[in-house]
């Protein structure tokens, strides 16, 4: 621990050195520790992205009963850096038609989007990028440049692939917004805060064991926000080739991949946070470098369960994927919602408070499993009814023939 | 000059500038992308004034729900949306005069109000320390709007308003099947 | 230090900038894109005069969120209206959607 504190101290003297050197006025150094912090955790993120991809394509490989990446360096731990020599010396193609100035910012749009979320994210108890009082409100709102820089990408392609692919993704993030925000304000109910630390903070028992269903279906719904399978139809490779990225090659695809991975990574550190106790754990409070160990291994966990999804479920249908939102999901998180509410304001500071939680979340599921069982035998039993399929018949001939 | 000004003229140059370009641009998604960065910009400025939970909506509602539907908008009716026909239509010299008018009078009445150039008090509630209160000042705006003594009604008109704007939204554009 | 004139005149600006495209634009999305911006620059001066005149109390704050649900209806219903009438008369062009007229 003691080198840790030096380390930090050494930085701050140095920091604290070089702008008693430019001898700035006050709020002009404000300004500038902002902007080391924000190349900071920037620089982080991205340096985790070269990690992200070597454990996913080493899992994904195990799943698929493969060795993985295993040439470059020791495990094959420099493939990523092979990978990134290779993509920036390739040729960088601007497609004729296209509209350079939307094409060109999409990509860095899509990685911002992605990066922005990591300023509020609470690494241990004390160190954090910022700590604003609406954070979570925050995250939910910085996901709208994602959408957008997905919509730029697809239209400014010049590509109908890219054109549809996008819309096909905006139609999807949209629609998996509304069960994500509305699962988001369950933690911000039992923890009484907005903000991403606080939430942290609250958590003395993990709200998962408050509300699990609802970390459930945030978990489920941002798996369909990052677009991967089985909610990939956004680039599935047999329907619409590439989807929205489909005209970008080089950094500009390396940048669109960056930001997925870290994305997948993202949303397994905020189920961790949100519903897993963030840095919480033994001695984290004392130990700032504990929580950040901690934080990290709960979300390696949620990491390994992302690949594990991806790699074994087939995609879904497009008209299944919004059904199974607009029909399942955005209804039984509504209910949690209200039904949290009511019990949280019912038994406030009750020692049953707990176990009457954990129960109400018992009976939803119990009761939506009952339901969606009679609903799936009404639907077997229209099957079995069902006209016969109409089949292609050539037409007559002398249609043929006019 | 400090920080926060060189902050604000940055971004009301870009306020301005990308809000000039959504009137004036041929191409209607690129006017679509400056509005973005037009309501982007005003996110910034309540930020300047304070009002996090404003700035943060503001990118939620306007770039996450309003900006996507008009790109969509414009993209489902894109053959005649994005061709080159002419921007403005024969009233835009008249619009321009009418727009420097309104924009020169309002100035003038506003710089004869005593409180023109004032400046702004800090933040404070009574007995909230410094570091809690975005925190107090969200948890107000909160209870004021569920308050009978506040602004229930206004919020309950736009919950319906709001309902009445889904259902009418649906009924418009519902296509009759064959 | 800003003074609240700076807030109210960018304000303003952006307000007749929004006038300009709703008067002079002749696409029907342009036109709603010019309502956006005015709304806009109200919700700038509701804010600034909150934050500079009126921060003991919290109105300024809450008519915003009244604005923008406000605009999320506007918007809602115009773009609706907007693709409606593209599928009837295949144009979104203001002034060509005159049938009333008559």
């Amino acid at each position: 621990m003691e080198i840790w504190d030096q380390l930090g101290e050494w930085l701050a003297n140095l920091i604290k050195t070089i702008l008693g050197a430019l001898n700035l006025p006050l709020d002009w150094n404000i300004v500038v520790l902002k902007l080391i912090g924000v190349v900071t955790v920037a620089t982080f993120g991205l340096l985790l992205v070269i990690l992200l991809t070597w454990i996913e394509r080493k899992v994904a490989a195990r799943f698929q009963d493969r060795f993985g990446p295993n040439r470059a360096g020791p495990f094959g731990l420099l493939q990523a850096i092979a990978d990134m020599i290779k993509l920036i010396t390739k040729e960088d193609i601007t497609p004729s038609g296209a509209d350079k100035i939307a094409f060109n910012i999409a990509p860095i749009l899509g990685v911002v989007s992605v990066l922005l979320i990591w300023a509020v994210i609470p690494f241990s108890s004390v160190w954090f990028g910022t700590e604003i009082n609406v954070g979570v409100l925050y995250i939910a709102a910085v996901g709208s440049f994602g959408v957008i820089s997905i919509l730029m990408a697809g239209w400014s392609s010049n590509n109908k692939y890219a054109l549809l692919g996008a819309f096909r993704s905006v139609a999807q993030l949209v629609s998996y917004e509304v069960p994500l925000f509305l699962t988001l304000l369950v933690p911000v109910l039992l923890g009484r805060t907005m903000g991403v630390n606080g939430i942290v903070k609250a958590q003395d028992t993990w709200f998962v064991i408050l509300a699990p269903l609802p970390a459930l279906i945030f978990f489920i719904s941002s798996l369909a926000e990052i677009g991967r399978t089985p909610f990939d139809l956004l680039e599935a490779e047999s329907e619409i080739v590439a989807g929205f990225h489909i005209e970008y090659s080089g950094m500009k695809y390396a940048m669109f991949m960056a930001g997925e991975f870290l994305h997948a990574f993202t949303i397994a550190v905020l189920t961790a946070i949100l519903f897993f106790g963030g840095w919480q754990g033994p001695g984290a409070a004392e130990f700032p470098l504990l929580g950040l160990i901690y934080l990290f291994a709960k979300s390696f966990v949620f990491y390994f369960l992302v690949i594990w999804i991806r790699t074994t479920l087939p995609r879904v249908r497009i008209d299944h994927m919004l059904a199974f939102n607009w029909k399942f999901l955005t209804p039984l998180s509504l209910v949690l919602l209200m039904v949290t509410a009511l019990l949280e304001k019912a038994f406030e500071a009750d020692a049953l408070r707990i176990p009457v939680l954990f129960g109400a979340n018992l009976l939803v599921l119990i009761i939506t499993v009952q339901i969606l069982r009679i609903v799936s035998k009404r639907q077997q039993r229209e099957l079995k009814t069902f006209e016969p399929r109409p089949v292609a018949v050539p037409p007559p001939a002398e249609e043929v023939s006019a | 000059m400090t920080a926060l000004q060189v902050i604000f003229l940055a971004t009301a140059a870009m306020i301005l500038f990308s809000a000039w370009m959504v009137v004036t641009r041929r191409n209607l998604v690129h006017a679509a992308l400056y509005l973005v960065l037009t309501l982007f910009g005003v996110a910034v400025l309540f930020v300047l004034l304070e009002a996090t939970f404003l700035a943060v909506v503001q990118v939620l509602i306007y770039i996450g729900a309003i900006a996507i539907l008009m790109i969509f908008a414009i993209m489902l009716t894109r053959r005649v949306a994005s061709d080159d026909t002419v921007v403005a239509n024969h009233n835009a010299g008249w619009a321009a005069m009418l727009a420097v008018l309104v924009f020169s009078s309002l100035v003038i009445i506003m710089g004869a109000w005593s409180q023109f150039t004032t400046f702004a008090s800090p933040l404070t509630r009574p007995g909230v320390p410094s570091n809690e209160l975005g925190q107090e000042i969200v948890a107000e705006l909160g209870q004021s709007l569920v308050d009978p003594d506040a602004y229930v009604i206004p919020f309950e008109v736009a919950s319906v308003l709001l309902l009445a704007a889904l259902i009418g939204a649906i009924v418009v554009a519902w296509q009759k099947d064959k | 230090m800003i003074p609240l004139s700076w807030y109210l005149i960018l304000a303003a600006g952006l307000f007749s900038v929004g006038l300009y495209g709703v008067l002079s634009r002749k696409n029907a999305v342009g036109i709603l894109m010019g309502i956006e911006l005015m709304l806009n620059a109200a919700n700038i001066n509701l804010v600034a005069f909150w934050r500079y005149v009126d921060s003991d109390s919290i109105a300024g704050q809450a008519f915003a969120i009244i604005v923008f649900a406000v605009a999320a209806a506007e918007v809602a219903v115009g773009l609706a209206l907007v693709i409606s009438v593209y599928r009837l008369r295949k144009t979104v062009a203001a002034d060509e959607i005159d049938m009333l007229k008559w």
